[in-house]
């Protein structure tokens, strides 16, 4: 496949991860903080999250497991930083299933939190997978146009 | 009320050597610690960053330890800090830097995901420069960081945020900034009406 090729193709999976409505600007701020001397800044923060965001997720699912009664205020400090994280990369969905969850923990609602939880697991899934292929196909591309950046 | 004049002009920063602002940045989260130094880096600062309240208390020499006289302070010319945080928060870190003589009138800028009328009140009355709400941008960093490199602070901007604070329906404070790109910008005395073009709101 010839370079520009890939980099269409790199450029229509970007776009496709926006019109599902899984990233937002935040992802494209990032983008532009990479140049020539940090070609892979966003990906580099992308997978400190997945390291951050993984620990919060199993503390999380610690603590709803520690039921009678579910600790709301702990859950509820977790998720906040876990939807942190999730926002300064831009995920979008994931960062509406947190806002959700918190919700649900300020109204004291445990069978919500549990329901809104394993929703936020799949989204959180989904959009890793769909980033890990992405990073994967934007390498194999080569240097990107997205570093706009001049020094 | 000062005149805009002594308002605004609080002489220009010591910089470091390399002419560059030396920022401290405080943030548990180590996504954000990555993503505000590198933000820092391309607005041309030196950067420390630290995890924590205490770290950053520590950092400075604040934290209680007894420094010998004559040792000469770290030099920094602002503060970034997340608003919450484990242990400290970012209020408490606001709090103790705008308590010590040494670095009191170093400008801090609050950082948080939420926007919470009542924390950014607080927040600006404790002293903070600017509250900026995350994911914190490229331009709301080369503002402010072109603002303190000029020399110009941002107190004459925060007397017009402090009479705006009983309108509640004020937009994200980091927007409404983006009005006031020039302290020579306000008339004098600094007018509500740069952020509140509503005349009747000038009761306060």
């Amino acid at each position: 496949m010839d370079r520009n090729q890939s980099r269409r193709q790199v450029a229509a999976m970007k776009q496709s991860l926006f019109d599902q409505g899984l990233l937002d600007e935040q992802f494209i701020q990032l983008e532009e903080l990479q140049d020539d001397a940090n070609p892979n800044f966003v990906e580099e923060i992308v997978t400190l999250h997945y390291r951050d965001s993984s620990r919060l997720i199993s503390s999380i699912e610690q603590a709803l497991k520690e039921r009678n009664p579910l600790d709301f205020n702990k859950l509820d400090t977790l998720m906040h930083q876990f939807k942190g994280s999730s926002s300064s990369i831009g995920a979008k969905k994931v960062k509406t299933e947190c806002n959700l969850f918190r919700e649900y923990c300020r109204a004291g609602n445990a069978e919500g939190c549990m329901r809104s939880f394993q929703q936020l697991k799949r989204e959180y899934a989904a959009l890793r997978k769909k980033l890990e292929a992405y990073f994967q196909l934007a390498r194999q591309a080569g240097p990107q146009e997205t570093a706009c950046r001049s020094k | 009320m000062a005149s805009a004049g002594d308002v605004f002009r609080q002489g220009l920063p010591e910089v470091c050597a390399a002419g560059k602002l030396h920022v401290l940045a405080v943030d548990d989260s180590h996504v954000d610690r990555k993503v505000i130094e590198r933000l820092l880096k391309i607005s041309s600062c030196k950067v420390t960053v630290v995890e924590s309240g205490s770290r950053a208390l520590q950092y400075l020499g604040l934290d209680g330890e007894k420094s010998s006289i004559g040792l000469d302070s770290v030099k920094v010319n602002l503060i970034m800090t997340d608003y919450s945080m484990p242990g400290m928060t970012g209020y408490e870190l606001l709090k103790k830097i705008k308590e010590s003589s040494v670095f009191r009138e170093v400008p801090v800028v609050v950082m948080s995901s939420e926007n919470i009328l009542t924390r950014i009140d607080s927040c600006l009355e404790e002293g903070a420069e600017e509250f900026l709400l995350k994911p914190v941008k490229l331009s709301d960093v080369k503002r402010v960081t072109d603002f303190i490199m000029r020399g110009e602070g941002m107190k004459g901007v925060k007397i017009s945020k402090k009479r705006s604070r009983s309108d509640d329906c004020i937009p994200s404070l980091s927007t409404a900034f983006s009005s006031v790109s020039h302290p020579c910008d306000i008339s004098s005395p600094p007018s509500p009406c740069v952020l509140q073009p509503k005349k009747s709101r000038l009761s306060i």
